[in-house]
């Protein structure tokens, strides 16, 4: 007895050794990692991006009694520096009020650092939440529904209410939104002999004027050929997916074939080729290159075209609407708080402070995002009025279909599509949504 | 490490069962934390529900049975469905890359290794350079090579050949090929549902134009480091061997097939394996080209577990996947195993080894037979 006890105390001497050997090892052999078990305080060396995450967990388990003077993390998916810059510029000022500091962090890939976050038990204080995402995430909890809160609530546009709404709840703060226009190169325009009379109003007229701007090296039209296209169109012929309650898949419906038709017409007829067909990434790098006269995208197009293409004139008009009437899509992000997260009061306090109307205007200026607020989006319309289509689209605009696993049925949806330029069967598409749409349905709801 | 020590344990060296232990200690501490965990821990999420939120054991995570597994193996549905199709392109991508990777790497080494060809440092180097760098910088760069009017075209152009727009061609290589024999439609009896949820026809369709741009890639970016690999086993097979053989008169094909390749077979193995599991756990290429874009053909199974488990946060169907794809990797390598042994039991194979271990002892003794005359063979 008395030697095995013996023995136990030496192996438990000989783990702590080592632990501290491995430890001790690390600081002397690789000097690239400034912090070290035993030496000073790691908060001298905060400046490689390894260092600062310590520094920030670190912060965050220390300070849960205290919320002066804290720290939190903040997870965004940038559109650029412009954009990185102006975020941590309205976090530090609203820093200087609280005394909170916040770390702003740039994804690289939002939806997996997110996950990666969550799943590790550590995700960051406050995140966007995109819209294809935000019902996955909110059906699995991981989500802190506050948007009733703010003082702002009500003043969201109802669609941006609507996105971000799941099981009757209204969950996060929508940041901002887009909305899809229709993008044209006037001097192709121009050159092609149209005017302003020429705008298309209707599919008949869509089609007319961009048979009329096709020429040998230039597609009259183009856009990605994806749901979230093509489903404006659906939606323009009176179709769509979900039934209003949420329980039936209508993708199978005559508006829907009609729109699918009318899209494989202008691909008939030669007018509408899509990105790859131009040797493009995206529809937007078509008309830049003017491979494309006209495309359907929405605001982002602006920063995309005056940083790589400043040469190129265009103007944004609203869509034409379809026989069912105009619609088109709105694309948005919120601001996301963890379920049950300990700076969750901090959080909601800073997201009231970002949507305020001032300085979303003040993120409008510095990287082209519209707000989310109807007095804010109105300014912004007047400040900014080549982008009055955007906005005015938003009076008509529904948010593609993203409940939960409707992300899966989507991939397959413009996975089939992809045939579809190719002369495949429109029928035979909507046949094979209209089963897998129903099937996740069915187990979204029943979840 | 017990079985080791414990029969010593009662005799001289009695005390040294637990320092035994204590060295292994780190080991297995290492490993425990590192490897077996996580794969246990993997195990579990694979046959729980567990949505990522929170941790996996002692959470909200509830035991589903083989729920996971069910769902892509037996349920028909899109899971089931694009498990299928997965599945397919990385077979595609298997039976292409590896035959062609290996006979690459081989060709490569036998070249390289030859003493009269000039600036032999300068080829090694160069066919080992894809190896060294970064995979995520070759597929850009090839997504460049590869585009609608990309250099690859541009060549194609010249030689008057209209090339496809590569990374955007969802079309199945044999598919065109049938299409050039006449078959446009998909025949009757490939029409019925094959297994996975996949027709036939499907399963037929072979790789897509933009997958064989990716198998162009593998092949480019591995083939160096299996030639690494060949040279080292070509170096080891003594020159008094190969000196023996041309003695007896034989030719450098028959050189090569008689000598050369039985003497390399445990590296011909090792080269397979790696080979065969690297290529079904394709990742980076596939994230990088859009994640299985076109229309899913280059989706494969290990990119399907990550797009389960952080986008749709269905954790258990992406570990039941990879363990599925674990499972494939294992069973494959141990037939292919069975498939280069040692046939000691055939009655061909004994005579025609009697045979060799004859030519053998004859050479060694028409060479003089000291090993040491055949020793450093090559720098």
């Amino acid at each position: 007895m008395k030697t095995h006890k013996h023995w136990r105390a030496v192996l438990l001497l000989a783990v702590v050794a080592l632990i501290a050997a491995a430890c001790g090892g690390d600081g002397t052999e690789d000097t690239s990692i400034p912090i070290t078990s035993g030496d000073e305080a790691p908060a001298t060396t905060a400046d490689t991006g390894d260092a600062g995450d310590t520094d920030s967990t670190e912060g965050e388990d220390g300070d849960t009694g205290s919320a002066e003077g804290g720290s939190m993390t903040m997870l965004i998916g940038s559109s650029g520096d412009a954009e990185t810059n102006a975020v941590q510029a309205a976090v530090d000022a609203w820093g200087e009020e609280s005394g909170v500091s916040v770390e702003v962090i740039a994804a690289n890939d939002l939806t997996q650092q997110l996950g990666q976050g969550f799943s590790g038990g550590n995700p960051p204080d406050i995140f966007y939440m995109s819209w294809d995402q935000f019902q996955t995430y909110a059906a699995n909890g991981y989500l802190e529904p506050y948007a009733e809160e703010l003082s702002n609530a009500d003043a969201y546009y109802q669609s941006l209410r609507d996105t971000f709404t799941y099981d009757g709840t209204f969950y996060c703060a929508p940041k901002d939104f887009s909305t899809l226009g229709l993008v044209i190169n006037t001097d192709a325009w121009e050159e092609a002999g149209l005017t302003d009379d020429d705008i298309p109003t209707n599919w008949d007229e869509l089609a007319q004027v961009a048979e009329a701007l096709t020429t040998d090296s230039r597609a009259g039209l183009s856009f990605g050929l994806e749901y979230a296209r093509i489903g404006v169109f659906m939606n323009q012929a009176g179709g769509s997916l979900v039934s209003e309650d949420g329980t039936t898949a209508t993708a199978d419906s005559p508006e829907n074939l009609q729109a699918l038709e009318y899209v494989q017409s202008l691909v008939e007829a030669g007018s509408l080729r899509f990105p790859s067909e131009l040797g493009a990434g995206w529809a937007g790098e078509a008309f830049g290159q003017q491979t494309a006269a006209m495309v359907i995208e929405g605001p982002w197009i602006n920063g995309a075209l005056a940083n790589d293409y400043p040469d190129v004139n265009y103007r944004v008009v609203e869509l034409p609407e379809g026989p069912a009437g105009p619609s088109t899509f709105v694309f948005t992000n919120c601001w996301g708080i963890p379920a049950g997260s300990e700076t969750r009061d901090l959080a909601v306090d800073l997201v009231e402070f970002l949507t305020s109307d001032e300085q979303q205007l003040a993120f409008s200026e510095a990287f082209g995002v519209i707000p989310s607020t109807e007095s804010a989006a109105a300014v912004y319309a007047e400040q900014f009025p080549e982008n009055e289509a955007f906005v005015a689209g938003n009076d008509y605009s529904v948010s593609p279909i993203a409940f939960a696993g409707a992300a899966e049925v989507i991939a397959d949806f413009n996975a089939s599509l992809e045939g579809f330029a190719t002369g495949g069967d429109a029928q035979t598409i909507l046949t094979t949504l209209q089963a897998n749409l129903q099937a996740a349905l069915d187990a979204a709801n029943a979840g | 490490m017990t079985s080791l020590a414990r029969p010593r344990s009662r005799g001289l060296r009695g005390n040294e069962g637990p320092f035994g232990w204590l060295f292994t200690l780190p080991a297995i501490l290492i490993l425990g934390t590192f490897l077996v965990i996580p794969i246990l821990l993997a195990v579990w999420v694979s046959f729980s529900n567990w949505n990522g939120l929170g941790p996996p054991v002692g959470g909200q995570a509830e035991f589903v049975g083989a729920a996971n597994y069910a769902e892509v193996l037996t349920q028909p549905g899109l899971a089931r469905r694009d498990f299928g199709i997965a599945i397919r392109n990385n077979l595609y991508y298997v039976l292409f890359v590896v035959p062609i990777q290996t006979a690459v790497a081989l060709f490569l080494a036998v070249q390289v290794n030859q003493k009269v060809l000039k600036a032999r440092g300068f080829f090694r180097t160069a066919f080992y350079f894809p190896s060294v760098t970064s995979s995520v910088a070759i597929t850009v760069v090839f997504l460049y090579l590869f585009g609608a009017s990309g250099v690859v075209n541009g060549v194609l152009n010249w030689l008057r050949v209209r090339g496809p727009n590569w990374f955007a061609d969802p079309r199945g290589v044999f598919h065109i090929v049938l299409s050039w024999l006449g078959v446009d439609s998909v025949p009757s009896f490939l029409a019925g549902e094959g297994p996975l949820g996949v027709t036939w026809w499907e399963w037929i369709a072979g790789p897509s134009v933009a997958m064989t741009a990716l198998i162009a890639l593998a092949v480019f970016t591995t083939s160096g480091t299996f030639m690494l690999l060949f040279l080292a086993g070509l170096q080891a097979i003594g020159q008094d061997i190969e000196e023996a053989a041309l003695v007896d008169g034989a030719g450098p094909v028959r050189k090569f097939f008689s000598i050369t390749l039985p003497m390399l077979k445990p590296t011909l193995f090792t080269v397979l394996t790696l080979g065969l599991i690297a290529t079904w756990q394709v990742f980076d290429q596939i994230y990088l080209t859009g994640g299985g874009a076109p229309a899913k053909t280059t989706l494969t199974p290990a990119f399907l577990a990550y797009s389960a488990s952080f986008e749709s946060l269905k954790w258990g169907r992406g570990a039941a996947i990879s363990f599925i794809l674990f499972g494939i990797i294992v069973v494959l390598t141990i037939f292919q195993r069975w498939l280069l042994r040692d046939r000691e039991g055939s009655r061909r194979n004994r005579r025609r080894r009697a045979r060799m271990a004859q030519a053998g002892a004859m050479a060694a003794i028409t060479t003089g037979g000291g090993h040491g005359t055949g020793g450093g063979a090559g720098e």
